[in-house]
């Protein structure tokens, strides 16, 4: 194999990995702002046994999600150097911003979340626990906005030339509100609020069928199924936005999505099938509306939509790999709705906890939102391709120039490993914290200080 | 003053606090592994719980801010230094889940397993930090497009090593400075006593440090030479590293890891004030150099950074500063401790 495609399979590798944990963070963030916010509002220990069962689980989360993440942001510079080069005056402000911005918030007022109980009155508690979900949340604006002027750049220009190309920044305010940069956050925002809302139910699930910790299983699946309402409703509104954007400003990734080849017609959508790439066309189911997808996108099943052959064959992206996690991650975001509208239904009939089949469908769903997570990155990022930053750089000229196959592939072999020992250790902790449940005296809360002015007293004994 | 000097001094101010902070708790994971009860490895383990995940965030927003300000030089350092970075990444890893996952299971050989990894991680990033810090001091081979030019067998030079070991025995001293201040009874005197081998482990390597550096990269002491007020930041440095002994002899623990820490403070001034304006210094055709100048991003990006780390890092000071003070005085084990 070539250094390039090592490379870009290392980038894939880790950032998946990766992308496993931060949604997580995010989600359960304000899960447990919610969590605590009710125990400050109602006094109720339930709550607070809650949020001190899921505070553990998030720190487990959280650093993991921190360790892999410091493996990001070195190899931009290991592996691909020269789009290190060509961006840096642009990329790297977002990157700054999100160190100084989202991580520092994040790490800082962790410390206070997971040791600080005893230490500091509720209130501030509480106002760390609000912090720390704000930078988990601070932290997708960054490098949503730094992926975003990836695939919709603006507010740059491009100067010198030949190696010493590059593209520098001529509005900083452009650059983060690039085309693409909102209706994306939003979107990875309810992803987020997913993932972490059906880890919460999957468990509460699994305690509703051992009947085991009924009160706290009960009180966490409403949360839970709350946080999943709103998230999947949302997926679905900030989806559409997002291929209405998609539609805009990148129709190669567009036309590969939904396999369109046609150049100017009137488009349909598949509910399934397999693109046929060389022979240019699609075999599989459509949607019954002809026309679909240009209504979809234009509001009129008429338009015309700009299909792959408009565009040179050596600028479309793998269509098949486009179109494939593209229907998936929509499948699966229908699934989750429809899982949350009968979980609200058996909730409201009261009957949730004698529905066997549904809660182990629920506790199984825990997967949902992560494989459309991972769908959706690579609908986003392997849809841009063949380029790195969207009709300025190819990613077959940004990889590093110095660095050779075989040196890739070694790093690429010690990450697998790593990686897979992580994630062993990480379910086989996760699985037994959800064995061993919310613990009992967590239902009596330890004394902590009383007022602000408390904390300025000398050192404790 | 020029934007671009700013920033190099900005990114240093970024990596002195990563020194400090990081420092120490890497310091603590090199001696690890010489304690031997349980109990006393999770009070170590809890006397930077509250801290190394921030700690490393000073590392990541440093890098952040390379790549930021100037990116031809985080391309170059970041993709020549791939194997020894990587290796950096391995251990880093090993030794951040080390901390969370010790604590999740009694068994012994679970315990001794993550302690080795946390033990012999932080031993080894350690070291890597060195021997990078150490190249950037002697030179690195660069082509005339800036790319780096040289082998990893080739970064491994004595010179380069010493400064490894040096790095390593500086965040020991400082490291066992923390846990004495952080503890109290036989743990307390135990550390007290080899904070006294790592300050004389630490000043062995740094004499001989000092002096290789003024026998093989005497360019380092060009600036001093030019400005002879700037043999203050020597001298602040060699007051700091006396004081340490002195402070710990009269049981001021806090004064002892202060002047500890203005000793990494000023040890970091002098490598910048040496290597300045260079930020990779290539050798051995010197004119390839990647300079402050030459490698920057455009002036409009340094502004809007400027202002960026205006805004953010002066909250960030504040309340870092506030969570020290609210896990101030010696760890005590509870029931959310690791």
């Amino acid at each position: 194999m070539t250094a390039l495609t090592l490379a870009r399979l290392q980038f894939a590798f880790t950032i998946s990995f990766h992308y496993i944990y931060p949604p997580l963070s995010i989600g359960l963030g304000l899960i447990l702002v919610i969590m605590e916010g009710l125990y400050l509002k109602t006094n109720n220990v339930l709550y607070h046994q809650m949020t001190r069962f899921w505070v553990r689980i998030f720190g487990l989360i959280f650093a993991i999600g921190v360790a892999t993440g410091v493996v990001m942001e070195f190899e931009f510079g290991t592996n691909w150097a020269t789009y290190s080069r060509y961006v840096g005056d642009v990329f790297g402000s977002a990157l700054a911003s999100e160190g100084i911005f989202a991580f520092f918030l994040e790490s800082g007022f962790l410390a206070i979340l997971l040791f600080g109980w005893d230490k500091v009155p509720r209130g501030v508690h509480f106002l760390s626990t609000v912090l720390v979900a704000l930078g988990a949340h601070f932290s997708a604006v960054w490098i949503t906005v730094a992926n975003s002027w990836m695939q919709t750049p603006s507010g740059y220009h491009i100067v010198g030339d030949g190696l010493k190309t590059r593209a520098e920044i001529t509005s900083f305010w452009a650059m983060v509100f690039s085309p693409s940069s909102l209706d994306r956050l939003l979107h990875v925002y309810v992803a987020a609020w997913a993932t972490g809302a059906w880890l919460v139910i999957s468990v509460s699930s699994y305690y509703l069928l051992k009947k085991r910790h009924l009160d706290f299983a009960k009180a966490s699946l409403k949360v839970g199924l709350a946080v999943a309402f709103v998230s999947t409703v949302g997926n679905i509104l900030t989806g559409d936005i997002s291929a209405k954007g998609v539609a805009r400003n990148q129709p190669e990734k567009l036309a590969a999505m939904e396999g369109v080849f046609e150049p100017n017609a009137p488009a349909d959508v598949h509910l399934f099938g397999w693109v046929r790439a060389g022979e240019e066309r699609v075999i599989g189911v459509k949607a019954p509306v002809a026309g679909l997808l240009s209504w979809l996108v234009h509001g009129d099943r008429m338009a015309p939509v700009p299909g792959l052959k408009s565009f040179p064959a050596d600028d479309r992206p793998p269509v098949n790999i486009v179109f494939q996690a593209y229907h998936g991650m929509v499948a699966v975001g229908f699934l989750l709705f429809g899982l949350t509208l009968a979980g609200l239904f058996f909730l409201w009939r009261g009957t949730l906890a004698e529905q066997k089949g549904w809660l182990w469908i629920f506790v199984f769903a825990v997967l949902g939102p992560q494989i459309a997570n991972q769908l959706g990155w690579i609908t986003a990022e392997v849809g841009r391709q063949p380029w790195i930053v969207y009709k300025l750089l190819r990613t077959s000229a940004a990889l590093s120039k110095t660095v050779q196959a075989n040196t890739i592939l070694s790093s690429l072999i010690m990450f697998t490993l790593i990686y897979l020992l992580l994630f062993t250790v990480f379910i086989y902790l996760l699985d037994h914290k959800i064995r061993q449940g919310p613990e009992d005296d967590d239902l009596s809360p330890e004394k902590a200080p009383a007022r602000i002015l408390d904390l300025l007293k000398g050192p404790r004994a | 003053m020029n934007l671009n000097v700013i920033w190099f001094i900005l990114i240093g101010v970024l990596f002195i606090g990563y020194a400090i902070l990081d420092g120490f708790d890497l310091g603590v994971g090199a001696w690890h592994l010489f304690v031997k009860k349980d109990e006393e490895r999770r009070i170590l383990f809890n006397a930077i719980g509250p801290f190394w995940d921030g700690n490393e965030v000073w590392l990541v927003t440093g890098g952040g801010a390379l790549f930021a300000a100037f990116p031809e030089a985080y391309a170059t350092v970041f993709s020549g230094f791939y194997i020894p970075f990587m290796l950096l990444l391995c251990a880093l890893i090993f030794r951040a889940v080390a901390i969370e996952f010790r604590s999740k299971q009694p068994m012994r050989w679970w315990r001794q397993m993550w302690d080795v990894s946390f033990s012999v991680g932080s031993i080894v990033s350690s070291l890597l930090v060195g021997v990078a810090l150490g190249n950037l001091i002697y030179g690195v081979p660069l082509a005339a497009d800036h790319e780096f030019a040289g082998t990893f067998l080739g970064m491994l030079h004595p010179y380069a090593l010493l400064i490894g070991i040096t790095t390593l025995a500086l965040f020991m001293m400082h490291g066992a400075l923390y846990v004495v201040l952080k503890t109290e009874g036989p743990l307390q005197e135990k550390f007290r006593g080899w904070a006294n081998n790592g300050i004389i482990f630490f000043v062995i390597c740094y004499g001989t440090a000092t002096m290789a550096t003024l026998i093989y990269v005497p360019r380092m002491a060009a600036s001093m030479k030019e400005y002879p007020a700037l043999f203050g930041v020597a001298l602040l440095n060699m007051l700091a590293i006396a004081n340490i002994p002195r402070e710990i002899h009269d049981r001021e623990d806090f004064k002892a890891f202060l002047s500890s820490c203005a000793a990494v403070a000023a040890l970091l001034a002098l490598f910048g004030l040496g290597v300045y304006p260079h930020l990779v210094l290539s050798n051995p055709h010197p004119e390839n150099s990647l300079t402050i100048w030459n490698a920057a991003s455009s002036t409009h990006t340094l502004r809007i950074m400027g202002v960026i780390a205006l805004l953010g890092v002066p909250v960030v000071l504040a309340y870092t500063s506030s969570i020290h003070w609210i896990f101030r005085g010696k760890v005590k084990l509870g029931k959310s401790s690791y």
